[in-house]
C-alpha cells in the first residue's frame, strides 16, 4: 500500500496550550483534592500549613482552568474547522456515519480504523462530555467558594448553585466527578496511543507540535 | 437616660432587684449578639426603659420540647430573670399552669384581645398529610392552630430546627407530610431561628431588637438573622488554625483529639454550617460542640437529617453499594475497573491482529 502523506496543521495553538494546562490542573486538582476532602498525609509539626497549601494550589488551579475552559470556549467559535463546536455534536450524517464506524472498530466489530484528520466523533461525542463535566467541577467548585466567601464573583461562577443542591450534594458530586473525570482521561490516552499506532498518522506527536501526517483516507 | 416608666420592663426588673448594673450589662450582651454599633446598649436600654412587655404565645406542636428546656436553662440568674420578664408568657404548654379547657381559653383570650400585638413562638414542625391528624391539640388540628394564632400576631418566631422547614419529623419519608411554619402558613411576618435547639440568646436577641427598633432583624435569604446566621462556624471556629495547618484528629481519643485539633475528618460539619455557635456558646458562654470535642452536626443547615449525615463522615454515601460505598472507594474501583477494561481490551486487539496478519499470509 503507497500512500502518499500530507503533512497537515490540525491542532492551532489554543487547542494545544488549553489540552496540557487541562493535563497538569488535572493533575493538581487530584493530588490537593483528595487531600482536601480526606486528608492523607498528617504532618506533626508546629510549622506546617498543610491544609492551606494544598487548598491554596486546588484554588490556583481552579482559577488558570476557568481561563482554560473560557479560551477553549472561544476557540470553539474562533478556531479552524478541526476546533470548531460542531465537531464535538454528530450533527450530519457524515458524523453519524463515522461514529458507527469508529465505534464498531473499537469493539472489534470491523477492521477500518476510523481515520480521522481531526477528532473521530466517539472522540467528539466523549469530549463534549468531558466539557459538561468541566463545567460542572467549575459551577460546583466556585459554589463550593462561595460558602467561605460570598460574593457577586463567586455567586455567579457557581454560588447559585447553592440554591438548586444542598450543599452536602455539591461536594459529594464535585468528588465523585473527578472519578468520571479519570475515567475518561484513560480511555482517552488508551485510544489515543492506539490509534496512532495503527494510523501511522502522527496522531500522538499531533498534541505536542500540531502536525498530522494525512494519508488522504480521513477526507474520505 | 431617664426615669423608667412604671410599667416599663425595666421596671418590673427592678421591682424584683435585678441592679442597674445587671440591667445595663444585658443590655450590653444584647448590643453584642445582634452586632449593634457603638451606642447600641443605650439604645436598648432606652427601649427597655418605656416599653411594656409584649404577650408572647408559645405554640408546640412535632416537638421534643428541647428549645424549651434551651429557654428554661438560661440559668444565670439575672438573664434568665429578663428573659422571662421581657417576656409575657401567657400560653405554654410545658410551663404554664391552667391545664385543659382553661389552658386553651387563655390562648383564645389572647388572639381575641390582644390582635396583632403578640408575638408567638412556634416550637415543632406541623403536619399537613391526611388533613393533618399527626398532630391535635383540644381537638384541633396544629394547622389550624398556627393559621389562627400566627395569622393574627404582630411577628411570629419559628425556633428550631423542626418550625423552620420541618427538621426532624420532615426527614426522609417524612411519614406525617410535616413542615415547618414558612409552608404551612403564609403572609404572617416570620423569622426563623433554626438549630436543634436554637439559642435562647439569639431568641431574646431577636424580641429586643424587636422592642428596641420596631422590627424584625435583617435575614438571609432563608429567613435566618445575619445576627446569628450570617457566618460560618468553619470560618470562627477556634480549631480552624488546626484545619488549615492540617492537623486532623482521626479517631475518637487519639493524640490529636486529647490535643483539641480539628475534627474534620472526623465528620465535622462547621464548613457547612451557618450559625453562631463559636461565639454565643451554650450554658452561658460555658462551651459548644466543637469546644466540647465533637463536630457539627449542622443542625442549623436545611434538612439537617437528610442531608448532614452521615454525621461522622464527611460525605454521605453512594447509594445502593452497600453501606460502607464511599465516594472513594466507589469511585476508585470506578477507575480500576476503566484500567482493567481498557487491558482485556488491549489483549482482545493483540489476539485479532494475530490472526488478521496470518489471515494476509
Ligand atoms: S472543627 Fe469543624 S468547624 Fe472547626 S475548623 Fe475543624 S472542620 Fe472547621
Amino acid at each position: 500500500m503507497t500512500t502518499e502523506r500530507k503533512r497537515t496543521y490540525i491542532w492551532e495553538v489554543p487547542v494545544r496550550l488549553t489540552h496540557w494546562i487541562n493535563f497538569f490542573a488535572l493533575i493538581a486538582f487530584s493530588v490537593t483534592g483528595l487531600y482536601i476532602g480526606g486528608p492523607y498525609i498528617h504532618p506533626y509539626s508546629e510549622q506546617s500549613y498543610t491544609m492551606g497549601w494544598m487548598r491554596f494550589f486546588h484554588l490556583l488551579a481552579g482559577y488558570v482552568f476557568l481561563m482554560s475552559i473560557i479560551t477553549r470556549i472561544y476557540w470553539a467559535f474562533a478556531g479552524n474547522r478541526y476546533a470548531n463546536w460542531r465537531v464535538f455534536l454528530p450533527i450530519t450524517r457524515k458524523q453519524r456515519e463515522d461514529l458507527e464506524g469508529a465505534t464498531k472498530y473499537y469493539l472489534f466489530m470491523s477492521k477500518k480504523p476510523p481515520y480521522a484528520a481531526g477528532h473521530t466523533m466517539c472522540a467528539g461525542i466523549a469530549y463534549f462530555v468531558l466539557f459538561l463535566l468541566f463545567l460542572f467541577q467549575i459551577f460546583s467548585g466556585f459554589a463550593l467558594l462561595s460558602y467561605g466567601s460570598p460574593g457577586f464573583f463567586h455567586l455567579i461562577l457557581g454560588g447559585w448553585l447553592n440554591s438548586l443542591m444542598g450543599i452536602q450534594a455539591i461536594r459529594f458530586w464535585h468528588h465523585m466527578v473527578m472519578y468520571f473525570i479519570w475515567v475518561i482521561a484513560l480511555i482517552h490516552i488508551y485510544l489515543a496511543t492506539w490509534l496512532d499506532s495503527v494510523e501511522g498518522n502522527g496522531l500522538m506527536g499531533s498534541i505536542f507540535g500540531g502536525y498530522k501526517f494525512i494519508t488522504g483516507k480521513e477526507w474520505e | 437616660m431617664g426615669e423608667a416608666k412604671s410599667g416599663s420592663i425595666y421596671d418590673s426588673l427592678r421591682k424584683k432587684g435585678v441592679s442597674r448594673r445587671d440591667f445595663m450589662k444585658f443590655c450590653s450582651l444584647m448590643a453584642a449578639t445582634l452586632a449593634l454599633p457603638v451606642g447600641g446598649a443605650a439604645r436598648i436600654a432606652e427601649a427597655l426603659e418605656k416599653k411594656q412587655k409584649p404577650t408572647l404565645v408559645w405554640l408546640e406542636f412535632q416537638d421534643c420540647c428541647g428549645n424549651t428546656e434551651s429557654f428554661l436553662r438560661a440559668n444565670d440568674p439575672t438573664v434568665a430573670q429578663i428573659v422571662l420578664d421581657i417576656l409575657s408568657v401567657d400560653y405554654h404548654e410545658t410551663i404554664m399552669a391552667p391545664a385543659g379547657k382553661q389552658a386553651e381559653k387563655s390562648l383564645s383570650d389572647v388572639v381575641k384581645n390582644q390582635k396583632g400585638k403578640y408575638l408567638v413562638v412556634v416550637e415543632g414542625a406541623i403536619p399537613l398529610k391526611d388533613g393533618g391528624v399527626y398532630c391535635t391539640i383540644g381537638g384541633r388540628t396544629a394547622h389550624d392552630i398556627a393559621k389562627e394564632v400566627c395569622g393574627n400576631a404582630m411577628a411570629t418566631i419559628a425556633i428550631g430546627a423542626c418550625a423552620w422547614d420541618g427538621g426532624i419529623p420532615a426527614a426522609a419519608p417524612n411519614p406525617t407530610g410535616a413542615v415547618g411554619v414558612k409552608d404551612a402558613v403564609k403572609g404572617i411576618t416570620l423569622i426563623n431561628l433554626p438549630g436543634c435547639p436554637a439559642n435562647v440568646v439569639n431568641l431574646t436577641g431577636t424580641v429586643v431588637h424587636f422592642l428596641t427598633f420596631g422590627s424584625l432583624p435583617l435575614t438571609d435569604s432563608m429567613g435566618r438573622p445575619l445576627f446569628a446566621y450570617g457566618r460560618r462556624i468553619h470560618d470562627a471556629c477556634e480549631r480552624r488554625a488546626h484545619y488549615d495547618a492540617g492537623r486532623f484528629v482521626q479517631a475518637w481519643g487519639d493524640d490529636g483529639h486529647k490535643k483539641g485539633w480539628c475534627l474534620y475528618q472526623m465528620g465535622c460539619k462547621g464548613p457547612e454550617t451557618f450559625k453562631n455557635c463559636p461565639a454565643q456558646k451554650w450554658n452561658q458562654g460555658t462551651s459548644w460542640p466543637v469546644q466540647a470535642g465533637h463536630g457539627c452536626i449542622g443542625c442549623a443547615a436545611p434538612h439537617f437529617w437528610d442531608t448532614m449525615t452521615p454525621f461522622y463522615k464527611r460525605l454521605e454515601n453512594v447509594p445502593g453499594f452497600g453501606v460502607e460505598a464511599n465516594v472513594d472507594k466507589f469511585g476508585a474501583g470506578l477507575a480500576a475497573a476503566t484500567a482493567a477494561g481498557l487491558v482485556v481490551h488491549r489483549i482482545l486487539r493483540a489476539s485479532k491482529k494475530e490472526k488478521s496478519s496470518e489471515e494476509e499470509k
